[in-house]
């Protein structure tokens, strides 16, 4: 008897390690064999615990499982899928589930991460066939094809990025994966890591193959302890099977892969900055030109890309680039790995394609808020994403339909707040953690976040907010015209949103009081 | 510190650099492995990197003092890090925090005068749907409230 317990970082911060164990125990009492499987999430958070049973029909669900729960689900032989109050039925008939388009999420959950045979009986492994037949060229065409833009939140072509790259002539060159992933209400890179790592794996073999790079990095944030920990047991793993070092899968190709862990600096999820960390060096922003595709890593040419772009391929090749693009809406073409956070009801990934409106994402599938009263905002792309209004619902989940209404898609994070949110104090925030990560290379990011602070606070405690109110603006101005960086050149976007669309929050305290 | 215990602190720091020469761009995994060995970046331990490395010390302070994981003295026997970004405050994380930072009578990064426990800020854990999190002792707990991050933080011993 196969029994599922998601060991991922969020289901073990819900108690699934004490499920697991108390699964173990009562199977133990009982006689009962029983296999426990420590698969990763399925994305479905406000399930988790999610304990899952193989039966004949298929995988059977039980949700929020406590291990106080753990002997009535015996007594209920949930073993056999028996009916239990927590039972939530066929888990991949779950409508929030069973609606999605998961072209990269698609084994997250269902296999044991570290199982290479799961791996490639769900697929896995594929994309790297079609890739050594296809060659380099090959790759970069399909990867062209497939229309995939960079999933860290620029939305760079990824196909042209590698082209570059393929075409520098050096003797070294790098492939880097920005699992930095430091956005507020963003988990998906965790889960791919957490969940299926030899996707994450292939991706960078394959980027390796079509740009003749040899060595690769995973860089990712000492918050991940667990992510971490999965990745360098995957890699030996692969290693061992022949799918990382030379000759892999019996080419002429040779690709080996190291993880390398952050120290708590949000700057450093910015590209540059993440090449100076690697070298060992302060996560000081660098000027661009020139591009890291030339002058990258220890000044060699270098693809870095964000973890969702490099999972994205093994799909890509494996079903073909066409496959791919022909979802999507406008210029956005494939699915994104929506991450519904924050105060909302079934918080989770919701891969789906492109064009779905935030509506949609925030209302019908994300069901509202977890406390249920009214949606205030939502916030779109991390920290340095705008505030949305409801009465911007109505937007496609789209690059371009996004910068239109001054805001960004990002790494696909959506933060929703309930009425009792305070938008300045949102806003003030912003400029708080611009002013904690910035690097410190440009003045307006470093001593404008600062400042921006300080203003709000004037604001707060009513001291010429008008004249205030009209400082920040001018701030902005100065810190998205003057900062080398998105750090300090995308902070004015949290705190214009916030200004523009909830005004009446930045009224004084008490003058809000006496018109209530 | 007394020159024994520095002699010690040089010896393992050298140690643990040459155990990472073989790295390319050893400096940060190297620091991570001195405050796993210490619990903080001891000051001594620069002048030696410095050498190891073939770097400045003021190279080798730079970035030990860049990076918010790096502590320079030591921390409590508890090291509670609370999530203080956007998901967890939608959540009512900074209520939550408030009132155990007032109980306990700290700042964010202080750290109880029995040494017991020390509060930390962390600027998410990826734990955004299952919100307010935070990590105790490296270990992560999610959806947490004022009464369960009270007594998180008041049953470690
Ligand atoms: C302050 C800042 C933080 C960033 N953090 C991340 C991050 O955590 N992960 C990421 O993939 N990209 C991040 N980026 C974007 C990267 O600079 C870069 O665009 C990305 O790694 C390119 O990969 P992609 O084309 O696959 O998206 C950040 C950018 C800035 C300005
Ligand atoms: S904008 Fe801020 S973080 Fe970016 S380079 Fe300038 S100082 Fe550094
Ligand atoms: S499938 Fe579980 S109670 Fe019906
Ligand atoms: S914002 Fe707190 S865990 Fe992500």
């Amino acid at each position: 008897m196969k029994i599922y317990v998601p060991q991922d970082m969020a289901s073990i911060a819900v108690g699934a390690n004490r499920v697991a164990a108390a699964i173990a125990a009562e199977a133990q009492s009982r006689n009962i064999p029983v296999t426990i499987v420590r698969n990763g999430s399925r994305g479905l958070f406000w399930l988790e615990p999610l304990v899952e049973v193989a039966t004949a029909s298929g995988r059977i669900g039980y949700s929020c499982v406590t291990p106080a729960d753990v002997p009535s689900l015996f007594e209920s032989r949930f073993f056999d899928g028996g009916p239990h109050p927590k039972c939530v039925g066929h888990v991949d008939q779950i409508p929030y589930l069973a609606k999605q388009t998961r072209f990269t999420f698609a084994r997250a959950g269902l296999i044991d991460p570290l199982s290479l045979d799961d791996y490639r009986h769900h697929g896995g492994g594929k994309g790297l066939e079609t890739a050594l037949s296809l060659g380099p060229s090959g790759i970069v065409a399909a990867v062209k094809e497939s229309g995939l833009r960079g999933r860290g939140g620029a939305g760079f072509p990824t196909g042209i990025k590698w082209e570059t790259v393929a075409r520098a002539a050096a003797s070294q060159k790098y492939i880097v994966c920005n699992a930095d992933e430091g956005d507020s209400g963003t988990f998906a890179d965790r889960l791919i890591m957490e969940a299926d790592p030899f996707m994450l794996i292939e991706g960078m073999v394959i980027a390796g193959i079509a740009v003749g790079a040899t060595k690769g990095y995973i860089y990712t944030r000492s918050e991940y302890p667990f992510a971490i920990q999965v990745m360098e047991r995957a890699i030996v793993i692969a290693r061992y099977a022949g799918l990382l070092g030379s000759e892999i899968g019996g080419s002429k190709y040779e690709f080996d892969l190291e993880v390398r862990t952050g120290a708590g600096a949000y700057v450093c999820g910015e590209e540059t900055s993440l090449l100076e960390s690697l070298e060992g060096k302060r996560g000081q922003v660098r000027a661009k030109p020139p591009l890291p595709a030339i002058h990258g890593l220890f000044g060699k040419p270098t693809v870095i890309n964000n973890t969702i772009s490099f999972a994205s391929v093994p799909f890509i090749l494996a079903e073909g680039g066409k496959a791919y693009a022909d979802v999507g809406y406008g210029r956005s073409r494939g699915t994104m790995p929506v991450q519904l956070a924050g105060n909302i009801k079934y918080g989770g990934l919701f891969e789906c394609a492109f064009g779905v409106t935030l509506g949609e994402l925030v209302n019908d599938i994300g069901g509202g808020t977890a406390s249920g009263r009214a949606v205030r905002a939502v916030q779109a792309g991390g920290p340095l994403g705008a505030y949305f209004p409801t009465s911007l619902f109505d937007t496609p989940y789209d690059y371009e339909e996004f910068a239109k209404r001054d805001g960004l898609i990002g790494h696909g994070g959506l933060v929703v707040f309930d009425d009792t949110a305070n938008m300045a104090a949102m806003a003030r925030f912003a400029m708080e953690f611009c002013a904690l990560e910035s690097c410190g290379k440009c003045t307006p990011c470093r001593i404008g976040a600062v400042r921006g602070a300080e203003t709000f606070d004037k604001i707060a405690a009513g001291v010429e907010p008008e004249k205030n109110k009209a400082l920040i603006r001018d701030l902005c101005e100065t810190m998205k015209f003057g900062s080398l960086c998105a750090l300090g050149g995308f902070t004015p976007y949290p705190v214009l949103s916030a200004l523009n669309h909830f005004p009446e929050d930045f009224v004084p305290a008490p003058v809000r009081r006496a018109a209530e | 510190m007394s020159s024994e215990t520095e002699g010690s602190v040089s010896q393992i720091v050298t140690k643990i650099a040459e155990d990472h020469q073989h790295l390319e761009g050893p400096l940060l995994p190297i620091l991570h492995a001195i405050q796993e060995q210490f619990g903080f970046v001891p000051q001594d331990a620069e002048p030696v990197l410095a050498q190891a490395l073939n770097l400045t010390r003021a190279e080798i302070h730079g970035v030990v003092s860049f990076y918010h994981d790096f502590r320079r003295a030591p921390a409590g026997r508890h090291i509670l890090k609370i999530c203080r970004a956007e998901a967890c405050q939608s959540m009512g994380g900074e209520a939550n925090a408030r009132h155990l930072l007032d109980k306990l009578g700290l700042n964010w990064g202080e750290t109880t005068p029995d040494g017991r426990i020390t509060v930390e800020a962390i600027y998410c854990l990826g734990l955004c749907a299952t919100a307010p999190s935070a990590l105790l002792d490296g270990e992560p707990v999610g959806r947490l409230d004022a009464g369960t991050l009270e007594s998180l933080a008041m049953d470690a011993a």
